[in-house]
């Protein structure tokens, strides 16, 4: 397939990154040379081959379902931008 | 004692245990350097001068006591600033986490300090460890001390030029894609990645999961073995963390070399490698043939495949690992809009760089509706591939020897503009975490212009005691010399 259009507008959406309009252009035309070179990986036959999720040998790996102590609400909310009691707090997320 | 901050941690080891030197000494030296150094290397975020003093003389009292200590207590150790540090800032080189208090420590800090080790310092990286340079730090790049034009390699440079200029005894590093190996090799010092899974990832600032690993930086390879000694092993908060036994490294350095099966892949003996690397190669192995290692060019013929490869996968778990930055429960939030949405934008528009804004949209798109198949499902196949090649040679083979960067350090600035280039320079590296395997830097000579070339050795899974007797070998027989940097 041939190399694909990067939508930068659409992937900042995506990736809730704010652009300036240089960036939004710098971006795209390096993005776009980097997806270029990638094209190379549709060269190499991977037919029937598995995917590698992980490296190690490893499958679903649980714990005892036990409780134990955790961090305190008031160590959580040391490093909040903003709180208000118990709470962190944010603007509306509706309008 | 003018000179401590030069001598190694198994030097400071015996001094100690002679009570010819104390801890505070060391640190007094060691900060005492720091302050005269660091404005021209910037090799540290932050400097933990009065908490490494108080916890120096603790450890001295506990050892005139009569208490028994272990090998590394009393010693000091820099992190980098991607593991958190209990009530330490930890910023990852960013903005958005520039003002972060850790309200627990990582696993590898529990260790260090259970060892009676001293944090120094928090060290300088690129930011949220993407990069192989230490310039998109927000902090501001930091200098390799052999020439203070050029980068100290990345994302580890300030860990690697801390312990180059004696700015640190020892430091932990993270290797994602070489991050601790290549600056090790701009710097001249030793650098180990290990097997993935041998370390605990539990508060270490995640970047690419399934690739990410802490290491050392280290002056000679004997540090780098005690080292790992205390930061291996099996951790339950890691749910990929492996419950393999903990090996005597230490034990192993003695074990001869006779014997053993290196690999070279001829993939990076040719084009896209420079000479004088190539040629250091082909000398590393002829000394270790004289040793009675036996050399052999062996293929990784997927080679030409494992940038994009890495890129992909990196770039699509970045931008799940990085969706966390938000504003909402702690770091950086951009000033108050009338909406969440607005302030999510900008939160993240402002407080990322753009090195990792760009990795978390190209992330973005190769997880994208009608492109995961062509694209990460498809690098996923291809590392299968990857870990296929290594399973081949290393049936064949102990260790395989191969260079760590294509290039020597570059100037700084010199790539910035250019993203990819500076993608492609990590070839030689990225191999050992598609595949999971161990990587460690040994400095072996100086290239024309004066910068140090390293060498990398690989091994199969878990076999870092092999990597130590290579690496050992070659370091006795390089004849390498750190040089003093003032």
């Amino acid at each position: 397939m041939p190399t694909p259009l990067i939508d930068i507008d659409h992937l900042a959406r995506l990736a809730r990154i704010k652009l300036t309009k240089e960036e939004l252009a710098r971006f795209s035309q390096q993005l776009q040379t980097i997806l270029d070179y990638f094209a190379k990986l549709q060269k190499i036959d991977t037919e029937g081959v598995a995917p590698t999720t992980h490296v190690v040998n490893l499958n679903t790996v649980m714990r005892e379902d036990v409780p134990k102590p955790s961090l305190t609400a008031s160590q959580i909310l040391d490093n909040a931008p903003d709180k208000d009691g118990d709470f962190f707090k944010i603007p509306p997320v509706f309008e | 004692m003018n000179d401590i901050y030069r001598c190694t941690a198994h030097e400071l080891q015996v001094l100690l245990q002679r009570r010819e030197i104390t801890s505070e000494e060391i640190v007094d030296s060691l900060l005492s350097r720091i302050a005269n150094v660091d404005k021209e290397i910037n090799a540290y975020i932050s400097v933990m001068n009065e908490a490494a003093l108080k916890r120096a003389r603790e450890i001295d009292k506990r050892r005139t006591n009569g208490e028994k200590l272990g090998p590394l207590a009393g010693i000091p150790i820099a992190v980098k600033d991607n593991m958190c540090t209990n009530g330490v800032t930890t910023t990852a080189g960013s903005k958005m986490l520039s003002n972060f208090i850790p309200p627990y420590n990582a696993y590898v800090v529990e260790r260090i300090i259970d060892a009676g080790m001293i944090i120094i310092g928090k060290t300088n990286m690129d930011e949220f460890a993407m990069g192989s340079s230490t310039e998109t730090s927000y902090f501001g790049p930091t200098k390799n001390p052999w020439d203070l034009s050029k980068v100290p390699g990345g994302t580890s440079g300030g860990s690697a030029a801390a312990v180059a200029s004696d700015e640190a005894i020892i430091a932990l590093g993270s290797d994602t894609g070489g991050s601790i190996r290549q600056p090790a090799s701009f710097c001249g010092v030793v650098g180990l990645k290990p097997t993935y899974g041998r370390v605990s990832r539990y508060g270490l600032i995640s970047y690419v999961s399934s690739f990410d690993q802490i290491g050392i930086l280290s002056k000679d390879v004997m540090d780098c073995a005690v080292m790992l000694r205390v930061i291996a092993g099996y951790d339950e908060r890691d749910s990929t963390s492996v419950p393999m036994p903990v090996a005597d490294y230490i034990k192993s350095l003695q074990d001869e070399v006779r014997g053993l099966k290196v690999g070279v892949p001829v993939e990076y003996l040719g084009q896209g490698i420079e000479p004088e690397v190539r040629v250091a190669v082909e000398q590393a192995a002829r000394m270790l043939m004289d040793g009675g290692v036996i050399c052999e060019e062996v293929s990784l013929p997927t080679t030409e495949y494992v940038i994009p490869t890495y890129y992909i996968i990196a770039t699509s778990e970045a931008s799940a690992n990085l969706a966390r930055y938000d504003g909402v429960k702690y770091g950086f939030r951009s000033i108050a809009k009338d909406s969440m949405w607005e302030i999510l934008e900008t939160t993240r528009g402002e407080g990322f760089g753009s090195e990792v804004r760009r990795r978390i949209i190209l992330g973005a798109f190769a997880l994208s509706a009608g492109y995961y198949d062509a694209y990460y499902l498809k690098a996923q196949k291809v590392r299968t591939l990857i870990r296929n090649d290594y399973e081949k040679v290393f049936s064949k083979c102990d260790a395989l020897l191969m260079p760590v960067s294509p290039i020597p350090p570059f100037n700084l600035g010199e790539k910035l503009d250019d993203p990819l280039k500076m993608y492609l320079a990590d070839v030689c590296t990225v191999t050992a975490n598609l595949a999971g395997v161990p990587g460690i830097n040994v400095p072996f000579r100086l290239d024309s212009n004066g910068l140090p070339i390293g060498l990398q050795l690989q091994g199969p899974p878990f076999s870092e005691e092999v990597l130590f007797r290579l690496a050992t070998a070659i370091e006795r027989q390089s004849g390498f010399k750190r040089q003093l940097f003032s």
